[in-house]
């Protein structure tokens, strides 16, 4: 095997995470964190330490998203660096634990890779979400589990956008790793879906073992969606929403919506119509956790990545 | 005529005149995060008051009585959460109605006895004549109806007129055998009632071909009340009822009593699809299959659920069988009188 001479060097990932409950009610990872928790032989692989997690024990166990404010949203500078202790929302408290279990966050001691398991009540099927086009530690990563899962779709989502961007709990990590699934109402476990989630789980272990016994990945070009825009339901001047994701929208995430298609109906039946300058790749669509924040999808880009080869130092 | 749709019979069933539906209630948000229910009263008030708005600038006379439209449980919809306190669903006994309420009462306690004054009292004779309660469910149930009685000919007639209006969704009638006494929903409150379960939906989510359908059924609903009142003559058939026979929850780990294992993908979505002895039921997390072990052939609903996982309850079964049910119309002043005075000169 030739040796590439622009082959990125870089550590071995030893200390993985595997957080599931960032959300209560999204029950794959939940599920999945609690069985490796009691027999983690599934998720073992040789010079890595995979640790599972449940991030967000109140949430779980009152099976609902947050407490008192949205955990994946809580890694700011700001809420980590915050004073406070026991005053504070419990999300925060517990972003600081997380920070100081799995970080500290942008330093050396942090976590390589946390996959943060998630589930959607919307129609993406399996989703990986990047947080950088350069992370090619990631990228190359996800290259493999999409290659491994063929036939079966495995999705690149990307979110760099300035503003649309969040503080993820995963973002501790050197190497975050972002899994959507669904669709899955809240609250609910689809045998279907949880396996989905296992199996891509399986893919990003063996890719790592791999990566630690020293292979090299030549460079490849990853398909990502890449964020643009969010779209929020039609209100009137209360802030109430007028209309629903149109029928012929609801559940084509990843399809193209072109300007001029159908996108929301009134409640009393009328349709509402994209009226953006070209074709987008709406996701996200009709995510329960996001009437709340003003959001009935979002819309994104195709984009060509590259990643360069890489292999261990 | 009649009596040729019931060949073996030596006689028809006869006609039933039954009271006028004077006041009907339709109410959703019962469970806050039910949101078709939610948001199609809303929009049926936004529309009536259009209406009572247009017809004072056109100085008309007021709409003829309309149906009583309201949000059950306002908090809990506030939140976006099937309840606040206690399941309110749950609180409408005759037992949990009556006696003193204590300062520390559930909310959903509280509530409940306003929406008794208001729709009842229960079992009075001002109780309202119909109450149609809107529901949604994870499972794939299409349309149900839930109701206490397999004999309420006006719930059985309205479930016919809308399997006849609307042939393309897929809709059954269940029946859960409660004695009045035990009855414990809303929808208990009413002379008549029933809950209209639409799924699948997620919770915390309208699916805009869920509220189109749940927008049909209640119009249609309210048709029908209105052709009854008018003295249509409904014609007798038969209606295939679902009568819950148990329960049957998720296998758990007996320490921690989470679950160990999903509804299996045979099963999942396979609402009212026959399930037989030895069929797979779960399906664990280490990939073993769990089997159905009645001995009775028996029809699966509200599978995978949502709201049941605190329940107990992975899935629930029936038995099918069909119902034949009279032709019916409105008494007439006449006969309600008349009806009237037989029940004063037997307490005479």
């Amino acid at each position: 095997m030739s040796s590439y001479h622009n082959s990125a060097r870089l550590s071995q990932a030893r200390k993985v995470a595997i957080f599931g409950g960032t959300h209560g009610n999204e029950m794959s990872g939940v599920a999945l964190v609690n069985l490796w928790t009691k027999n983690g032989a599934e998720i073992q692989r040789r010079g890595v330490e995979t640790k599972p997690f449940v991030a967000n024990p109140k949430a779980v166990e009152k099976c609902c998203r947050y407490v008192d404010t949205d955990l994946n949203r809580a890694f700011t500078p700001e809420n980590l660096s915050a004073p406070g202790g026991d005053d504070l929302p419990y999300e925060v408290q517990r972003a600081q634990e997380i920070n100081r279990m799995f970080g500290p966050k942008g330093s050396p001691e942090a976590y390589d890779v946390i996959f943060d398991l998630h589930n959607t009540t919307s129609n993406m099927g399996c989703t990986l979400i990047l947080e950088s086009s350069k992370d090619h530690f990631n990228l190359q990563m996800m290259n493999y589990i999409k290659k491994a899962m063929a036939p079966a779709s495995c999705l690149v989502l990307l979110n760099e956008h300035p503003l649309l961007k969040y503080s993820t709990s995963r973002s501790v990590a050197k190497h975050p790793v972002g899994l959507e699934v669904g669709p899955q109402p809240q609250g609910v476990l689809r045998s279907n879906i949880f396996e989905a989630m296992r199996v891509i789980l399986k893919h990003a272990l063996d890719f790592i073992e791999l990566f630690n016994e020293g292979m090299e990945f030549p460079p490849c070009t990853v398909e990502a969606f890449r964020v643009s825009e969010r779209i929020d339901y039609p209100r009137d001047t209360n802030g109430n929403i007028i209309a629903m994701v149109h029928p012929n929208l609801q559940d084509c995430d990843w399809e193209p919506l072109n300007p001029g298609d159908p996108m929301f109906q009134t409640f009393d039946g009328k349709t509402i119509h994209y009226q953006g300058s070209g074709t987008v790749y709406p996701t996200f669509i009709n995510e329960a956790a996001y009437y709340e924040k003003q959001q009935a999808f979002v819309t994104t880009r195709r984009e060509t990545l590259v990643a360069s080869a890489i292999r261990k130092a | 005529a009649e009596s040729l749709l019931y060949p073996d019979r030596m006689e028809a069933l006869e006609l039933v005149r039954l009271p006028r539906l004077s006041r009907v209630a339709v109410c959703g948000g019962t469970h806050g995060n039910e949101l078709s229910g939610v948001y199609l009263v809303r929009e049926l008030l936004k529309e009536k008051e259009q209406r009572t708005e247009k017809r004072r600038a056109e100085e008309e006379l007021e709409e003829p009585a309309s149906p009583l439209m309201l949000l059950s449980n306002p908090r809990a919809i506030q939140q976006c959460r099937r309840y606040v306190d206690t399941d309110m669903n749950r609180c409408f006994t005759h037992a949990a109605l009556s006696g003193p309420l204590s300062d520390t009462a559930p909310y959903e306690a509280v509530r409940s006895r306003e929406l008794n004054t208001v729709l009842g009292p229960k079992g009075s004779q001002r109780a309202v004549d119909l109450v149609c309660d809107l529901h949604n469910t994870t499972s794939n149930m299409g349309l149900c109806f839930i109701a206490y009685s397999d004999s309420d000919w006006i719930c059985l007639h309205i479930f016919q007129h809308l399997q006849r209006q609307i042939p393309d969704i897929p809709m059954r009638f269940i029946h859960f055998d409660v004695s009045r006494k035990e009855s414990y929903s809303l929808d208990s409150v009413g002379k008549h009632g029933f809950a209209m379960e639409i799924g699948p939906q997620p919770h915390g989510v309208v699916r805009s071909n869920v509220y189109t359908v749940m927008r049909a059924g209640v119009q249609h609903m309210l048709d029908w009340v209105h052709f009854f009142n008018s003295g249509t003559v409904f014609k007798g058939g038969f209606v295939d009822v679902f009568t819950m026979v148990k329960n049957i929850d998720y296998p758990r780990d007996s320490l921690t009593h989470n679950i160990t294992a999903a509804i299996h993908p045979l099963l999942q979505d396979r609402d009212f699809c026959l399930l037989h002895p030895e069929d797979p039921l779960f399906q664990t997390f280490s990939g073993e299959t769990l089997r159905y072990k009645g001995t009775e052939p028996l029809y699966p609903f509200f599978i995978n659920e949502c709201a049941y996982y605190e329940k107990g309850i992975a899935l629930s079964l029936a038995r099918k069988r069909r119902v034949m049910i009279p032709a019916i119309r409105v008494q007439t002043e006449e006969e309600r009188q008349a009806r009237e005075q037989h029940f004063t000169s037997e307490e005479e």
